[in-house]
């Protein structure tokens, strides 16, 4: 009887989920996908506890209140670091699968209720695989996007890496295949440590010749790893709500991962297994290229001289904390009924969508946040590209340049605007070393200082000429 | 006996399911996404709760509380702050702006 309540409960919670991630297809649904998603777990939950197996309560009340106490401030960081909060969730959904596979295992093996068959055995294998080797490579992504000093920013790389990886790798799994075919023999529970150790060593060594540009497709990647621990765990224990929420889980993480390989045009086999080994540049100038400069007051008479602005943002620009500023400068604009989009590259930020999350969190209103392949083109009729922090994503190298590392890479085409406007902080080129033709073709005029003071600056200036305009015509 | 084959066919299922809803999603609302399906597959916190409340060794149930833990953090600031997130998405405020 209660069986087939908790059944109930499960089959009512799957269907929320599917529900909270369909209303996820508009911004104007997506907050009923929430609710949905919270009445399923807390269904689900309660179901669970109040299974006739589960006889002592305490530590998990404890444990609630701990995740609680830890998960309230974590749900309050700022936005700029949602990557980092998002990589380090993945880490305790992968140390949870890995910890209750370990638990299974041992439980199963003094004597549980429920044999250990070599498809339950399989399962708890994959479950421990991809649940620790998840917790360590989650945790080094969120430590090389929080920027800890003691864990290396650039990609470190040595040589036979990709070989020495891949046998770990193949020796955990072999291992594991042992362990499957022969769960009882004497030599089984020491192995699985062993398995659990070089799961542990994978995770990290998988991560560290990655770098900074790569992070969007990793999170993403670590994203299915971890929705796959899941669905492991629910061979394991038998429990349908789980296969499909870990489904659901790692089949977004998946199509998260080729948008974001798409979007840097990297092969997605490439990716799979994290991205082993960027192609190193070494950028060749050959010839000293002269840029034209631009004072604030130049930018501000050729911005209201405009019709339609289109501003292109990159992380430059959150890294300066300039959102702010910049929806000041929309509003500046769009008093003046210039029309303003904001172009959005799918790796503009660190994680999947993350540009569009900082730029409604100032104000600006998602119906003027336009996707690359629906801005491009109208590039041609845009009378100011206003390139804010970005580079990568704008560089037409990436269309004309074969033998550049970015050759392919689908990008925002600001070279198509009548006038290219380029704030950036230095002369330097840009994170990945490149250099960047655009600020030198004959459209094109840089305003060199950090994002904020210069957008600030030219606000003040937009500001100051409307009061002048309208005293002149007082 | 479990039904294994039953139980892949599920996983075959909800997979298809996934790709074919998630397609959809708005790109808009990729991080919240991320977010959403992070604290929903923490669904797993019931397989930890079987662990740390059953009639088992203390060792046992220890690593079963340490993932409910783990878990429930997940829960808790996955859905705090996609609710967050979502709250930030306005359409144009009405244009009351002074002249």
């Amino acid at each position: 009887m209660t069986a087939g309540i908790a059944q109930l409960a499960y089959l009512i919670a799957g269907a929320l989920f599917i529900l909270a991630l369909y209303w996820m297809n508009s911004p104007v649904t997506a907050r009923k996908g929430v609710s949905a998603g919270v009445a399923g777990t807390a269904m689900a939950v309660v179901a669970t506890w109040a299974e006739p197996s589960v006889v002592h309560s305490g530590w998990i009340i404890l444990a609630i209140i701990g995740g609680f106490l830890v998960g309230i401030p974590l749900s309050r960081v700022p936005l700029t670091a949602v990557p980092q909060r998002t990589a380090l969730s993945h880490a305790f959904g992968g140390g949870a699968a890995g910890l209750v596979g370990t638990a299974e295992f041992y439980l199963h093996l003094t004597g549980g209720s429920t044999a250990l068959t070599p498809f339950r055995t399989g399962a708890i294998m994959a479950e421990i695989v991809l649940g620790y080797l998840t917790f360590t490579g989650s945790l080094m992504a969120a430590a090389k996007l929080q920027e800890l000093k003691w864990i290396p920013q650039r990609p470190v790389t040595y040589p036979l890496q990709n070989v020495g990886n891949l046998l770990i790798l193949a020796a955990a799994v072999a291992i594991a295949i042992a362990i499957t075919f022969n769960p009882t023999a004497p030599w089984a529970p020491a192995l699985f440590l062993l398995v659990v150790a070089l799961a542990l060593v994978f995770g990290v060594l998988l991560i560290i010749p990655i770098g900074g540009a790569d992070m969007p497709t990793v999170i993403a990647i670590l994203n299915a790893y971890a929705g796959l621990s899941a669905v492991a765990m629910g061979f394991v224990l038998d429990n349908r709500l789980l296969i499909t929420a870990g489904a659901l889980d790692g089949s977004s993480g998946l199509i998260l991962a080729i948008v974001m390989s798409r979007a840097m045009n990297r092969p997605f086999t490439n990716v799979l297994f994290g991205a082993f080994g960027r192609a190193t540049q070494t950028a060749a100038v050959d010839e000293t290229k002269v840029y034209k400069s631009e004072t604030v007051d130049g930018v501000a008479q050729v911005l209201e001289q405009a019709a339609f602005v289109v501003i292109i943002p990159g992380y430059g620009m959150a890294v300066a904390q300039a959102q702010h500023k910049v929806r000041e400068l929309y509003d500046q604009l769009r008093k003046r009924d210039i029309k303003v989009k904001f172009a959005i590259h799918p790796v503009a930020g660190r994680m999947p969508g993350h540009m569009n999350v900082l730029l409604a969190e100032a104000d600006i209103p998602y119906t003027d946040l336009v996707e690359m392949d629906e801005i491009n083109p109208e590039m041609p009729q845009c009378d100011v590209a206003l390139v804010i922090g970005a580079n990568d994503v704008v560089n037409p190298a990436a269309r004309s340049e074969p033998h550049s590392p970015i050759y392919g890479m689908p990008i925002i085409e600001a070279d198509k605007a009548r006038t290219v406007i380029a704030i950036k902080r230095g002369r330097s080129p840009g994170f990945s070393g490149l250099e960047n033709d655009l600020y030198f073709t004959d459209h094109t005029w840089m305003l060199f200082g950090d994002a904020s003071v210069v957008v600030g600056e030219l606000v003040k200036q937009l500001a100051a000429d409307a009061a002048g305009g309208r005293k002149q015509a007082a | 006996m479990t039904d294994v084959w039953g139980m892949i066919y599920v996983f075959m299922l909800a997979s298809f399911l996934g790709l074919g809803v998630i397609r959809r999603v708005s790109r808009l609302l990729h991080t919240p996404l991320m977010s959403l399906t992070n604290a929903m597959s923490a669904i797993a916190v019931v397989g930890a709760i079987l662990v740390s409340g059953g009639e088992y060794p203390t060792s046992i149930r220890v690593l079963g509380t340490i993932a409910l833990f783990a878990s429930m953090t997940n829960i808790v600031s996955g859905f705090l702050i996609t609710h967050r997130m979502l709250a930030l998405f306005k359409t144009r405020r009405a244009e009351g702006t002074p002249r």
